[in-house]
């Protein structure tokens, strides 16, 4: 652990910005996060993708799953509400017309999946397990926003165990269950994940919440409630990354209102491996390619060496 | 056959001009060397405004007119995002990405082009008239004579325009679907018409009922509000007719917002 200061590094000297999520060695800690960066083809004119650690597509179930009605999403000051409800057109479209088209970039795809049952979980990571141009798979117990049961896997410790041991029973790809924020124990769910097989965790998922129109007092949300990201919620998000790095040796991969360098170099400091940015992404498309560049830039400054040096390199 | 989009781009565009227009509208005119060149009629540009400071989500504005390497917004102050944008001044710069979206067809050489507006809708159907091989016929609704924007860019076009006010202060008392209705119903009207349509919803179904009735082909511009602009996070989507007959949800952002009006699924609207 890292917890002098150094003098600053020359201006030429590049920083190693690699790091290792298990057994998948990323170019750089920043990736795209699940649901803010479609299935990466709609970036292509504006985005090189050669730049990104990762690339983390829109959640995949089995069959095509046509969501929530609109509206779908509410701004709020410094966030947005989403209530997208999962749409997706199945894992074998996605096969056919979109991983197709990712894999003709070098940069790892992590899919993100789910299902209204265990068995579904299982069903979708095996039909990605020979799946050639998947690099990992991201499962998503939290997303708030469908009410067939995945809210359960999120905040129930003993259905969250069932879902990622059944999906480690269904494939080799490497793991990275995905966490919801609103629970007691952060730390409960990073040593299941642990225990039950998962490679790393990513957190945080979108915080519940909800808006109403006063004038009207109708919800603001056709779906009435749903997840909070942005930068509203990266407090949050940094403290829960911080209490799961302690509980767990997983690799962690922080998120939650990440739109400059220093706020992926928070999470990195408070333990995570690897970042992702999400909503920051709507507004500024580059915001992930920016965020590599300067990285380089902030560990020249901080004397490193290696991006790794950062990784739970809180000072007291 | 609607015309696939050209490439896109993030381009911090300079403003050149800003300029308070009738009714509580602006215009705002910017430099944009990549974008202005490139649009189409009915495509549009997603700006980020640098304040509110806790702004999420960029603001999407269809383009009045192109002009070289400028193009031409206008615009009303509604909310928080458009009211900061009236703060812009010569010499500052505002990020766009464009053009974005799928906008109006070529005009059928065989029609004679008949356009309906609502509000803003006028400024956004401008660009169509000025690519319509001839000029037609065009129809403009406001609340009253202040909310009718632009007649006389279209005369310039050779187009003639009959206007209606809910308030009568100018052409018709009434509806945009009153005058429309007495031109639809004319035995002498020219019998090959293609609409096109933009202003709000109720407006554009009422467009897609009279098209059904008298067999016209209809083209309408959905107004959504948008997040990515990009077709990625599926906030702006509309429930259409899919080739096979069912419904699905079709991206206002990326397959519109211009629409065939006979695809539409106006029930499932929000």
């Amino acid at each position: 652990m890292t917890t002098e200061r150094r003098p600053p590094l020359d201006a030429e000297f590049q920083p190693d910005l690699s790091v290792d999520i298990g057994p998948l060695r990323l170019r750089n800690p920043v990736m795209t996060a699940s649901g803010t960066f479609g299935y990466g083809t709609e970036y292509a004119d504006l985005v090189d993708f050669e730049k990104l650690g990762a690339i983390v597509v829109k959640g995949i179930s089995l069959d095509p799953w046509s969501g929530n009605s609109t509206p779908r999403t509410v701004e709020v000051a410094s966030g947005l509400i989403n209530a997208i409800g999962l749409q997706n057109p199945g894992v074998e479209k996605f096969i056919r017309e979109h991983l197709a088209q990712l894999k003709r970039f070098s940069t790892p795809v992590i899919v993100n999946i789910w299902g209204r049952t265990v068995e579904e979980y299982a069903a979708v990571a095996r039909r990605f397990d020979t799946e050639e141009g998947v690099a990992a798979l991201e499962i998503n117990v939290s997303c708030p926003n469908i009410k067939e049961g995945s809210k359960l896997f999120g905040t129930d410790l003993t259905a969250f165990r069932k879902v990622v041991a059944a999906v480690r029973e269904a494939t080799r790809k490497p793991m990275i269950p995905k966490l919801a924020p609103n629970v007691s124990d952060i730390g409960a769910f990073a040593r299941a994940a642990e225990e039950s097989g998962a490679d790393a965790i990513s957190l945080i998922n979108s915080v519940p919440a909800m808006v109403v129109d006063a004038k009207t007092r109708r919800p603001r949300l056709a779906n009435i409630t749903g997840g909070l990201t942005g930068p509203a919620i990266r407090p949050i998000a940094l403290k829960l990354v911080w209490e799961a790095a302690r509980a767990t040796k997983l690799p962690i991969i922080g998120m939650g209102g990440i739109t400059e360098t220093e706020h992926a170099a928070e999470f990195m400091i408070v333990g995570a491996t690897a970042v992702a940015v999400g909503t920051a992404t709507f507004a500024e498309p580059r915001t992930a390619m920016r965020i590599v560049e300067g990285l380089a830039d902030y560990l020249r400054r901080q004397g490193m060496k290696s991006v790794r040096e950062l990784i739970g390199s809180l000072r007291s | 056959m609607q015309t696939q989009p050209p490439s896109i781009t993030i381009e911090d565009a300079e403003v050149l001009r800003q300029e308070p227009w009738q009714g509580g509208y602006h215009l705002l005119v910017l430099r944009a060397p990549f974008i202005a060149p490139r649009v189409q009629p009915g495509q549009f540009v997603h700006t980020r405004l640098t304040a509110p400071a806790d702004a999420i989500l960029r603001r999407p504005f269809s383009v009045f007119k192109a002009d070289g390497d400028t193009l031409q917004i206008l615009y009303k102050p509604v909310g928080r995002g458009t009211s900061a944008m009236c703060a812009l001044r010569p010499g500052d710069s505002l990020s766009l990405i464009g053009p974005l979206g799928r906008g109006f067809p070529l005009p059928r050489p065989d029609a004679v082009p008949v356009i309906v507006a609502g509000g803003y809708g006028m400024a956004a159907l401008y660009l169509l008239a000025k690519t319509c091989p001839r000029p037609g016929l065009a129809f403009f609704g406001g609340a009253t004579v202040e909310d009718i924007l632009c007649v006389s860019d279209f005369e310039v076009l050779g187009w003639e325009v009959r206007v209606a006010t809910e308030d009568g202060s100018r052409g018709v008392h009434g509806l945009v679907t009153a005058p429309l209705d007495a031109f639809l119903a004319n035995p002498s009207r020219p019998s090959t018409i293609e609409l096109f349509a933009c202003g709000p919803n109720g407006m554009l179904r009422a467009i897609a009922e009279r098209a059904h009735h008298y067999s016209l082909p209809a083209w309408v511009s959905m107004d959504r509000n948008m997040g990515c602009g990009l077709g990625a996070c599926l906030t702006c989507v509309q429930k259409v007719r899919g080739p096979n007959g069912h419904a699905v949800w079709a991206r206002v952002c990326k397959e519109g917002p211009v629409f065939d009006a006979q695809t539409i699924l106006w029930e499932d609207e929000a």
